[in-house]
């Protein structure tokens, strides 16, 4: 990142703790990214053990979030960051709020596969959620891409990726509608899965949020609710 | 935002060209009603040039704070405004300053009616060596006014005015010097609005309070500035943070930037601006 040339402060402690608190986001979103991998190669293979590996793991993703929350507050406390400084720490604190909620969402998933799923899926379905899990877990890997480079480019591109998400889920309900009109007997395993597809759509959603906060930490522009659009077009305009 | 993004996107434009591709004022910033106009303003001290080429407006009735590192010209910027410049022989100036649509730069303005108009503080407190009651009451002495009924009415509005009144209603006959160093900073804003100034201006008023003085009287300023027009210059960072509405930052006798506090504070134009507010060497 030396856009935001962290390591030109005065204070070289200063420099360190910015430092720091950015690489711990990204040590926190490697981990996400493990445990998602984990939660679709569970879902997908109905794999009971690999599902737990996912719920228990899930506190390390938690205990992170506290870490570098508290992190973030010391930083307020004894710096009282300003310009780039300051939207570092505020997208810091926004981004582990999202990847934990990831976590969450991988959490109950991986839930599900260790309690609930019997059997194997089928094989359109299985396909389905492995090509859905595979746009999440691309747009994670991305996102984060985006957070360690400030990379405003690599942010828009995450925010394209959700709406093949988003259509993707949409695909994947109508598929499932059809299952359930054809065969009622489905109906709990479909339910399960439709939950599944549901949990990874709100994945991407967060994943999105995330390259809001990058382009908010590169631009000091707010694109939240609907503003990714305004600079899409604008971008596109001038180019 | 237009150009804006784009240069920040492209990665091949240096920060200083990037800088140098913007003006100091954004062109769509609206201050509202000015009360101060700088235009063209150019400082000499011999041969050294303190000031160059500023244009600035000042809003009526808001807290614009100047800020940079020492020696950038932003004190002698804020002496233009009540011509006290001319107490150093060797400074020369060009250009103008409009006060009320007047320019006080000009030859033959009433210097010691323009202080009345522009009142300042400086950073240490300097009360005179009289009672508190008369400190408040000297601007109004030397207008001729001496009625005991205006004098009392007007020195207890002006303590008021600088939440003072609570703390000496009962002591204002006592010295000036037997207050602490923030009543005193508070006694001298007193003064300044005693006599009802367009303009106050102050010089680091802080810098030789303890924080909780400083609190209080950064709660005037918020306060004086629903009568006053305020200019401040600080070198704390945070107290421009907090008091300002607009905030321009000076750089070996440049105005580097000028915009909006919450803008200058959260996402400055210049890398130069950048580099100073998060204490960077740029």
């Amino acid at each position: 990142m030396d856009k935001l040339n962290l390591n030109q402060h005065i204070s070289q402690q200063y420099n360190e703790e910015l430092e720091d608190v950015r690489a711990s986001v990204l040590k926190m979103g490697g981990v996400v990214e493990e445990q998602l991998a984990n939660a679709v190669r569970a879902l997908i293979h109905c794999d009971a053990v690999l599902g737990r590996t996912v719920v228990k793991n899930d506190a390390s993703v938690n205990s992170l979030e506290i870490e570098i929350d508290e992190e973030c507050t010391r930083i307020m406390a004894r710096r009282q960051p300003a310009a780039s400084d300051l939207r570092l720490i505020v997208a810091v604190i926004k981004t582990i709020n999202d990847l934990e909620r990831i976590g969450d969402e991988v959490k109950r998933v991986g839930k599900m596969v260790s309690e609930e799923m019997d059997g194997a899926l089928d094989e359109e379905i299985r396909h389905e959620l492995e090509h859905m899990g595979e746009l999440v877990l691309k747009m994670l890997g991305q996102v984060l891409d985006a957070f360690a480079r400030t990379d405003v480019q690599t942010s828009l591109d995450v925010v394209k990726a959700d709406r093949k998400v988003d259509v993707k889920y949409k695909s994947i309900i109508r598929q499932l509608m059809t299952f359930m009109a054809s065969d009622a007997t489905s109906i709990p395993t479909i339910m399960k899965v439709l939950w599944a597809a549901r949990a990874m759509e709100r994945m991407g959603d967060r994943c999105q949020n995330i390259a809001e906060y990058v382009i908010y930490l590169v631009l000091g522009k707010d694109v939240r609710h609907g503003g990714i659009d305004d600079l899409m077009a604008e971008l596109a305009k001038e180019s | 935002m237009n150009n804006e993004s784009t240069l920040l996107l492209d990665e091949n434009v240096p920060s200083e060209d990037r800088d140098a591709m913007q003006p100091a004022v954004p062109e769509d910033l609206n201050i509202g009603k000015v009360a101060v106009r700088v235009d063209k303003l150019n400082l000499w001290y011999d041969t050294a040039q303190a000031l160059v080429d500023i244009d600035l407006d000042i809003a009526e009735k808001k807290v614009t704070a100047f800020i940079g590192p020492s020696g950038c010209g932003k004190s002698t910027l804020l002496r233009c405004f009540n011509r006290l410049n001319d107490l150093i022989d060797i400074c020369r100036i060009e250009g103008s300053i409009h006060l009320q649509g007047r320019d006080i730069c000009a030859p033959g303005v009433d210097v010691a009616a323009l202080r009345r108009e522009v009142g300042m503080v400086f950073q240490k407190p300097n009360p005179f060596p009289k009672s508190i009651y008369e400190n408040v009451a000297y601007g109004l002495r030397i207008q001729g006014i001496n009625k005991r009924r205006q004098l009392d009415d007007t020195v207890e509005w002006a303590l008021k005015g600088a939440a003072l009144w609570d703390e000496v209603k009962n002591r204002l006959h006592e010295s000036a010097f037997g207050l602490s160093g923030g009543q005193q900073q508070r006694l001298v804003i007193a003064r300044a609005i005693a006599v009802q100034p367009e303009v106050i201006l102050l010089d680091e008023p802080c810098s030789a309070l303890d924080p909780i003085s400083t609190l209080k009287v950064e709660e005037l300023i918020n306060e004086l500035k629903q009568d006053y027009t305020i200019i401040m210059v600080t070198h704390n960072m945070q107290q421009a943070a907090r008091v300002s509405d607009h905030t321009a930052f000076m750089y070996l006798g440049e105005l580097i930037e000028f915009g909006e506090t919450d803008q200058v504070f959260t996402n400055p134009r210049l890398k130069k601006t950048e580099d100073y507010i998060t204490g960077r060497y740029g």
